[in-house]
């Protein structure tokens, strides 16, 4: 199956909620160590739900796209439903691709750091 | 053998090579050759016993084929007997048990010289080690030549100097260092040389002597052999004073409850069964390599095709190769960076067209960070690739230009 589907590469050169926010409430960034993929998530809420969110960094087009996927399905949810969270979630957004156990350390970049920022939020860049 | 005939010879005996994939990551294992699968078959359908230990022809098949295999890599490394060669599970686990056995001879302040193109198996050891007896470890760096000159090592060099471990070629870059010179120069300085020559063996004629290594290691799984086997050479003397560093069954001679004599040499450093298949396999893989014209054949062709690889990476806009300048410190393996397009995203591209690459840190991130780089897309060569595989790596390259870049 073809790894590099239009819709990953459309979020790959598109991403959606690209960038930072200056007053964000939780910050964070996670690092995938093996290949250099960085990510940081900002995430500002209002009555405990995300009211904006959004995310930088660099990488391999999968995990871009996962964290321009996911910034899409996080607005309006709240931490609790964020620390649900599972991988299979994040698969289902990128659809049914068949992922490598490397590729998959790839997309679940962006599922760490969003969980990480809700369960043990710190200020960090 | 020409290289026609070799070209011709490889396809009748690598059946890998029917399945139209561009094998470009040999740095990280090889092929195998038809007989070695049927050597290793054979043993395990038609013998399969464990040695030393039998008292049937099974096993006195199995015992004499493994020594055979001893004898026969002692000769292809120019070892001075087969008691020299220690049979491992592989590069790594011979690497820790150097590392061991000479740390023996340290004590506290003792300094070890690395370089600084290091793979983790010929580095963590010596962390580990260094951390427990309290030695300084010291790390050659690459000058702008991407070498290593004996001046650098002379610097470096101390009273307190008593080992130089290094890679004879960097598996992230393909960098031939010269372990023959520094080892002369360590020797002066009665410096113990250990040599992780996992990526060096498989491609080019390697002597333990003229190398200048006190000890050496490699793997099987990547001299066209199975996994699982694994050599470590040491010169006589040095094993003879050192104490094992694995205990168990076959390293003995007699045993107490609180004490143990050890069996000679190279029993005393190989406990429990050995991987015997494995042995089987690379014995295999040494007779083939033989019948093809040993490793001056395979290293001839594969610099032919390195030249040819280096000559179409230059031919490539936009990609960065981190290999030497000098065609004679490389070989073949090919570190580089695709401008704009991330490395998993050009091995995942290539896999796409069948051309298998590694993409990542290549166990040596020391050398990344040399480079400011935290992963590169590594393609490796062997004699079995052809001139077609690096076209279609580099077709594969300009592929993911267009779609990422």
């Amino acid at each position: 199956m073809d790894l590099y589907q239009e819709e990953i590469l459309d979020h790959y050169r598109h991403p959606h909620h690209h960038g930072t926010l200056p007053d964000a409430d939780i910050v964070r960034t996670e690092r995938n160590s093996s290949c250099g993929d960085e990510l940081t998530f900002y995430l500002k809420f209002a009555n405990e739900k995300i009211a904006d969110i959004s995310f930088e960094g660099q990488g391999c087009a999968i995990s871009q796209a996962a964290a321009s996927m996911l910034t899409d399905e996080l607005v309006g949810k709240s931490k609790k439903d964020i620390a649900k969270l599972q991988k299979d979630d994040v698969l289902k957004l990128l659809g049914t691709v068949s992922l490598t156990p490397t590729r998959l350390q790839c997309a679940l970049l962006p599922l760490q750091a969003v969980t990480n920022a809700v369960v043990r939020p710190k200020r960090e860049l | 053998m020409n290289h026609q005939r070799l070209q011709e010879r490889v396809r009748a005996d690598f059946p890998f090579l029917k399945l139209g994939v561009a094998f470009l990551d040999n740095a990280s294992t090889t092929q195998k050759p038809r007989r070695v699968v049927e050597a290793i078959v054979r043993y395990y359908e038609e013998y399969c016993s464990n040695i030393h230990r039998g008292l049937y022809a099974w096993s006195e098949r199995a015992t004499e084929e493994c020594e055979q295999v001893r004898a026969l890599i002692a000769q292809f490394l120019g070892a001075a007997a087969p008691e020299e060669i220690i049979f491992t599970s592989g590069a790594t686990q011979s690497l820790n048990m150097a590392a061991r056995m000479v740390a023996q001879f340290l004590s506290a302040g003792d300094e070890v010289v690395l370089t600084v193109a290091e793979h983790h198996s010929n580095l963590i050891p010596w962390q580990l080690i260094a951390k427990e007896k309290k030695l300084h470890l010291r790390f050659l760096e690459l000058n702008d030549e991407w070498t290593i000159t004996p001046e650098q090592f002379k610097k470096i060099i101390t009273p307190k100097t008593k080992v130089l471990a290094m890679a004879h070629i960097s598996n992230a870059s393909g960098i031939i260092l010269p372990v023959r010179t520094l080892a002369q120069l360590a020797h002066e300085h009665h410096i113990t040389v250990i040599v992780d020559a996992a990526q060096s063996v498989p491609h080019l004629p390697v002597n333990v002597a003229a190398l200048g290594a006190d000890m050496l290691a490699f793997s099987g799984h990547k001299l066209y052999g199975p996994t699982g086997i694994g050599v470590l050479y040491g010169k006589r003397e040095l094993l003879e004073h050192c104490e094992p560093v694995v205990g168990g069954g076959n390293m003995i001679d007699e045993v107490e409850r609180m004490s143990a004599t050890w069996a000679p040499l190279p029993a005393k450093f190989e406990a429990g069964t050995p991987p015997i298949a494995g042995i089987i396999g690379l014995g295999a893989a040494l007779e083939y390599v033989a019948e093809i014209g040993g490793m001056a054949m395979i290293a001839a062709a594969e610099e032919e095709l390195t030249q040819y690889a280096r000559r179409a990476f230059a031919d490539c806009s936009g990609v960065t190769l981190y290999a030497p300048k000098r065609p004679e410190y490389h070989a073949g393996i090919f570190s580089f960076i695709v401008d704009g397009v991330h490395p998993h995203d050009v091995a995942g591209m290539l896999d796409q067209d069948g051309v298998c690459v590694r993409a990542g840190h290549h166990c040596a991130q020391p050398l990344m960070k040399f480079w400011n780089l935290p992963a590169t897309t590594r393609a490796s060569l062997s004699f079995y690739n052809t001139p077609e595989d690096i076209d279609r790596l580099i077709a594969g390259i300009r592929k993911a230009q267009k779609l990422f870049a």
